[in-house]
């Protein structure tokens, strides 16, 4: 986080009041970048409309880099989409997170061997916080995806950087499995 | 075409419009290939296509007013590139037929139809990124799909993929 990074080596009690107003005020209104590549943006589009309702979370799409902190990459991303990609992403303002949706982002998805014009895996031309996997992922694993970038975003201190941050959150990680237990005893009980 | 068989309405419709070109054209056309799902005429002399394609158009007994695709074709056997060219008569006769056009694999041309359907400005465009044939005359030869720098043609049959592209890493 720039300049401030420098001055707060040392936490102490209104450094970290200062960290969760700004945590919260970041996370509450989550502003990504309304652009779609392929089928994937139909599922992003869903899960925007009211079904979904990606409104109560304070998510809605902008039309321009310059007012979004958080890029949805939204389907298959080819090389000469690529650039525009980056291009786009360098013209978003810090902090910035970058969620990739869906398999032919995360990783060239269908054509990760004969798909000469697809680039495999977004995060080879730009860093990826959180990846949700499926192809297209229904609108659940997209919320799921954008409360792990909330998440992120909560284990975010200044002083500290993107990385360590990643790192505190996956020390944090669940075993879905547990919950998922948990759940059903509790609808049994 | 075998004794006793009922021989499809369009096929005769198409064999009939291909009597029509081959009067006019005679040995720069191949004989007419009755299948039943794609009949076909070969253009022998590649340079006579867009004339052939004129004629056809504008014949009053073809009025082939609309080329449905147009499509690329690799024959490394053969070492040909070519074309396969989907017609139809659209709400005049209704009668379809397709034409195929080969050229030389390495630095071989086709002359453009792009003059007599304007469909075939992008089609040939596509043939052109996907094939690399030239398509002498054409309007605007520039790749349509691929970017402008990219390297080879991706669905000739030897097409290997670039190891990179402007410093990306293309595969996997």
């Amino acid at each position: 986080m720039g300049l401030l990074d420098a001055s707060f080596s040392k936490h102490n009690v209104v450094v970290t009041s200062v960290d969760n107003v700004l945590n919260w005020a970041r996370l509450s209104s989550l502003w990504p970048m309304g652009f779609g590549l392929a089928c994937c943006a139909i599922e992003m589009m869903a899960t925007n409309a009211s079904n979904y309702d990606l409104e109560r979370f304070g998510i809605f799409p902008r039309s321009s880099p310059r007012q979004s902190d958080l890029m949805i990459v939204a389907g298959t991303v080819t090389m000469k989409m690529a650039e525009r990609v980056v291009r786009l992403y360098e013209q978003m303002p810090e902090p910035r997170y970058v969620l990739s949706m869906g398999s032919c982002s995360n990783c060239g998805g269908p054509y990760w061997e004969h798909g000469y014009h697809v680039l495999k895996g977004v995060d080879r031309v730009i860093p990826v916080d959180v990846y949700v996997p499926g192809c297209p992922p229904r609108p659940e694993s997209l919320i799921g995806g954008l409360m792990k970038i909330q998440e992120l975003i909560r284990m975010e201190q200044i002083g500290l950087s993107r990385a360590d941050a990643l790192k505190r959150l996956a020390e944090k990680s669940v075993d879905p499995q547990q919950v998922i237990e948990r759940e059903r005893r509790a609808v049994r009980a | 075409m075998e004794e006793g068989r009922v021989v499809p309405q369009s096929l005769q419709q198409a064999a009939a419009a291909y009597e029509v070109v081959r009067e006019a054209f005679g040995g720069a056309i191949s004989d007419f290939d009755a299948n039943e799902f794609m009949p076909f005429f070969e253009v022998l002399e590649t340079e006579k296509w867009p004339d052939i394609a004129l004629f056809m158009r504008d014949h009053p007994k073809l009025k082939f007013n609309y080329l449905a695709c147009l499509s690329g074709v690799d024959y490394p056997a053969e070492e040909k590139l070519g074309i396969v060219c989907n017609l139809e008569s659209l709400g005049v006769l209704g009668h379809r037929i397709a034409v195929k056009v080969k050229c030389a694999r390495n630095g071989g041309s086709i002359p453009t139809a792009a003059y007599v359907w304007h469909t075939a400005n992008w089609h040939e465009r596509e043939a052109f990124d996907m094939f690399g044939m030239q398509f002498t005359g054409h309007p605007d030869p520039r790749r349509i799909l691929c970017p402008e720098d990219w390297e080879g043609f991706p669905l000739r049959k030897d097409y290997a993929v670039q190891e990179s592209y402007h410093g990306i890493k293309v595969p996997y």
